[in-house]
């Protein structure tokens, strides 16, 4: 028997759940898309299962399982299996102006913290002490709400320039409660206390729901005699192992939109375009930089809350394959309702009685599918209505298409997802569309990539060597680092470089943030003819 | 008192200190959750006019001074505007009867609320801008004639220095390089005056135009831009994109450009913006549509968020707009401390009216 040399991809959407098989040369061997479920981790199971239950599959040779999900989104929105925190400030006596969780959502705070503390300490933006670290104030924080704790959430004022007083605290923590999930915001987030803080306190609460879907999915995995490395997805579209998503569980939550990115470029070979993707409900517009999605400029908010995460910089509109049209011709509306997973019931091509984008595309030629014939009376009931939704869904696709590029030239268009028969073969300012083998997977085929990151972002300080040094001090810190996730050395490139210089100091400094990224080490795929000789 | 600074009239300044900030001043969202929590805990601050306060009494500008990237780590303890209150009235033997912005751009014009909130004052509807500039001698009491001295700093420990300086321009040295060793930010007070002379010597009513401006976006129906625009009779200079930024840093001072490319109605044009902390100047095809001291703001095209100038980027759906600053900084001395020679350009200064008007 051939050791195991594929890996499994899982994707959990909007809509669907997908899952593919890859093998070792990175072709699909099979794939998968099971309805989304109001139980998403059953979701998960049902598409593992169907996956491997593919004619031709050999379980036995998954090596490595990614998975990229929704999950911890959902249940940060629905608060749902939140687990309770205590949160810890160390910067006193400075930002008591601004108390931890100020200005959340009230139900939002009750559901994940169990008390708050601002304690003296913290960096100053030089990295000495902005005042000695209270470790008795910490002590006697973790005495009164320890019990009732989950997990502790620490967060230290300039953390980013220097983890020392987070680390100290996590000693006194462990001392005082022992074994207790610890989120370090140092490595969570990035400059900006509040938006870190935020993430970090999102991040103690999510423990549950990170442990839970990888039980599941574990569980799916030993029913079938299976016990593969596994990983998760993150924003950036590169890979956390299962341990690290265990402890930074946020890290998963924007890794849905950056898997299709991702898939887009591994499936065409491209790293510069555009890309969109169409589910059921909605399309995604992104950018392809480097190989990897465009990041937005700003932090995202999550379910209220405002946080320091780069996601990828994405147009949603609401314009997908299950989307209805309705209203008459002159007057067609299009959405925003979709059938969603319905549409294999709903949809007038397969026999339904609710008109769909999808129906335009397949009258108007752009898609053979379903099995109502074209012919029926539904077509000409419906034509001048569908093609006139038609028309005005290829103008919002175009508008959105416009609103992502960053420049006059044409550039061209990845289509993927399962509703991309939607997009015409011509759009304004696409210079060409490339509509790749298994479109319809590049999600799960994104979360089978098996690459993985390092970020650096902190402020430096410019010494008599200048810029270029700090420059290349970054840079290595951030190669160190996506080795230390498990890249493999010869591959790890630098993919991004951003440096803000810092305003109204006398003493140059400059906020620079790098992210170096590069393919997991031991994984067959990347070294194919180690792979063929053994 | 013209009105009590509650919760909504709080969010609305900060939309307007944003817009007002020219692009600079630093991000009024922390400010905002500050004045917020000060408010819940000690109550609403009563928003005064300076002809309500006693002829003698003290007037004290405020805010923080140092690097916006600082204090969106080391926020304010809250207590610091107290102590510069006390040792103000020390060193000058006046009572204090308001606080007020010493710039109401950016986030320094809601930090004087929190402090105020703390100590029971009233915040006076008036600023040293009227918009956001980069040096401390750029206030409207300077071209008044008023001393910058004595001036006060403090941190959140209670370190407190005094500074008594011989001019704007030393008092702008010695309290910059302070505030590096303070941690990059400190909180501080100059070019305290009595409400007599605060009448003649700021520009008036900007908070309640702050505030003007947050509610026409608030409650605009259809486009917040233009409900923005039609509140400030401001000019629109464009309508477009980011199409390119570029960054550098000299003397302490983030500089750079951005080049906004025009769509719909404005399909073909590009301007160019050059930004010093603040947006500086805005050109087309060489000549100026507008510039210093009168308002340049980069709004976005859908929220009428105003984008600080660290915070511009490729691909951001934006309008320019221009609008006048106060008639004071157009007198001869005003051009002299704020006009385009005093950032380094070579031409004069011509009003946004005279400018964008002839074009737009």
């Amino acid at each position: 028997m051939p050791p195991p040399d594929c890996r499994l991809g899982v994707d959990v959407g909007g809509t669907n759940t997908d899952a593919v098989i890859m093998d070792a040369a990175d072709r699909v061997l099979a794939k998968a898309k099971v309805p989304g479920t109001a139980d998403i981790t059953s979701g998960i199971v049902a598409a593992i299962d169907a996956v491997l239950g593919t004619p031709g599959v050999e379980p036995q040779r998954i090596s490595h399982v990614m998975l990229g999900t929704t999950h911890a989104t959902n249940a940060v929105l629905e608060r749902r299996n939140l687990r309770r925190v205590a949160v810890l400030r160390i910067g006193g006596p400075a930002t008591y102006s601004i108390r931890p969780m100020f200005g959340w959502p009230r139900d939002l705070v009750d559901a994940v913290s169990v008390g708050a503390e601002i304690v003296d300490g913290g960096i100053e933006f030089d990295g000495q002490d902005l005042s000695p670290l209270d470790t008795d104030a910490i002590a006697r924080f973790l005495g009164r709400v320890g019990g009732k704790a989950d997990g502790v959430v620490i967060t230290s004022v300039f953390a980013p320039v220097s983890a020392r007083h987070e680390l100290l605290a996590a000693e006194v923590v462990k001392r005082e409660l022992g074994e207790v999930h610890t989120s370090l915001s140092h490595e969570i987030g990035s400059i900006g206390l509040l938006e870190r803080e935020n993430a970090a306190i999102l991040n103690g609460a999510l423990a549950g729901v990170a442990r839970d879907v990888a039980g599941a999915m574990l569980d799916a995995l030993t029913a079938h005699g299976l016990r593969p490395v596994t990983f998760f997805a993150q924003n950036d579209g590169t890979l956390m192992s299962l341990d690290q998503a265990l402890r930074y569980p946020v890290l998963t939550i924007g890794s849905g939109p950056a898997n299709s990115v991702r898939g887009a470029a591994f499936l065409t070979g491209i790293s510069d375009s555009l890309v969109a993707d169409v589910g059921g409900t909605s399309t995604d517009v992104g950018v392809l930089t480097n190989g990897f999605p465009r990041e937005s400029a700003q932090g995202v908010e999550i379910g209220g809350v405002r946080t320091n995460f780069r996601m990828p910089d994405l147009v949603t509109i609401a314009l997908g394959g299950g989307t209805v049209v309705s209203g008459d011709p002159g007057d067609v509306r299009i959405g925003p309702r979709s059938v969603g997973y319905l549409i294999q019931r709903d949809a007038l091509i397969f026999g339904g009685t609710t008109p769909t984008l999808t129906d335009g595309a397949v009258l108007a030629g752009r898609a053979d599918i379903g099995g109502a014939p074209g012919g029926a009376d539904w077509a000409s009931r419906h034509r001048r209505m569908l093609s006139e939704a038609l028309a005005r869904a290829d103008v919002m696709l175009a508008e959105a298409i416009d609103r992502v590029k960053t420049s006059k030239e044409d550039r061209p268009l990845i289509a993927v997802g399962g509703g991309s028969i939607l997009i015409p073969d011509r759009i304004p300012g696409v210079s060409e569309i490339v509509r790749p083998e298994h479109f319809d997977a590049a999600n799960a085929v994104g979360a089978a990539i098996a690459s993985v990151s390092g970020q650096v972002d902190r402020i430096f300080h410019l010494g008599p060597d200048g810029r270029q040094a700090v420059l290349d001090e970054a840079q290595d810190e951030a190669r160190e680092r996506a080795v230390a996730a498990g890249a493999d050395p010869g591959t790890v490139q630098i993919i991004e470089v951003d440096e803000i210089p810092l305003a109204y100091l006398t003493s140059p400094a400059v906020r620079i943030r790098v992210k170096a990224a590069g393919t997991l080490g031991g994984v067959p795929a990347e070294s194919h003819s180690t792979s063929e000789a053994s | 008192m013209k009105r009590l600074l509650d919760p909504d009239s709080l969010r609305a300044l900060a939309r307007g200190c944003a817009v007002l900030g020219a692009g600079g001043g630093g991000d009024p969202y922390l400010g905002l959750l500050q004045a917020l929590q000060a408010t819940e805990d000690f109550g609403p601050v009563p928003l005064v006019d300076l002809d309500e306060l006693p002829d003698d009494s003290l007037v004290m500008p405020c805010g923080a001074i140092g690097a916006p990237t600082v204090s969106v780590e080391k926020i304010e303890n809250g207590d610091e505007g107290g102590r510069l209150r006390e040792h103000l009235e020390d060193l000058t033997g006046r009572r204090v009867a308001a606080l007020m912005a010493a710039e109401i751009g950016g986030a320094n014009g809601l930090l004087p609320i929190t402090w105020a909130a703390q100590i029971g004052l009233p915040v006076a509807d008036a600023d040293g801008m009227g918009r956001a500039f980069p040096e401390v001698p750029q206030v409207t009491m300077h071209l008044a004639g008023i001393s910058p001295s004595p001036a006060v700093m403090t941190d959140e420990r209670g370190n407190l220095v005094i500074f008594q300086t011989v001019s704007g321009h030393w008092m702008e040295r010695l309290e910059r390089a302070a505030a590096v060793e303070f941690g990059g930010s400190a909180s501080s007070t100059e070019f305290s005056m009595t409400a007599a002379q605060a009448r003649g010597a700021t520009v008036r009513d900007s908070v309640s135009l702050a505030i003007r401006i947050g509610e026409a976006v608030s409650r605009a129906q259809e486009s917040p831009v233009d409900a923005l625009i039609a509140e400030l009779g401001a000019f629109r200079l464009i309508i477009g994109k980011v199409l390119d930024v570029e960054r550098r840093t000299t003397s302490g001072f983030a500089r750079g450009s951005v080049v906004i490319e025009g769509l719909g109605v404005d399909t073909g044009r590009l301007i160019r913006l050059e930004l010093q902390n603040e947006n500086l100047v805005a050109l087309e095809r060489g000549h100026v549509l507008a510039s210093v001291p009168d308002l340049i703001t980069v709004l976005d095209s859908e929220t009428a968020g105003a984008i600080a100038t660290e915070r511009i980027a490729y691909g951001q759906r934006v309008t320019v707009i221009a609008f006048g600053c106060d008639p004071v900084w157009r007198t001869g001395e005003g051009i002299a401390v704020a006009g385009p020679r005093a950032f380094g350009y070579e031409f004069d200064y011509l009003p946004v009216e005279e400018l964008a008007g002839a074009t737009a």
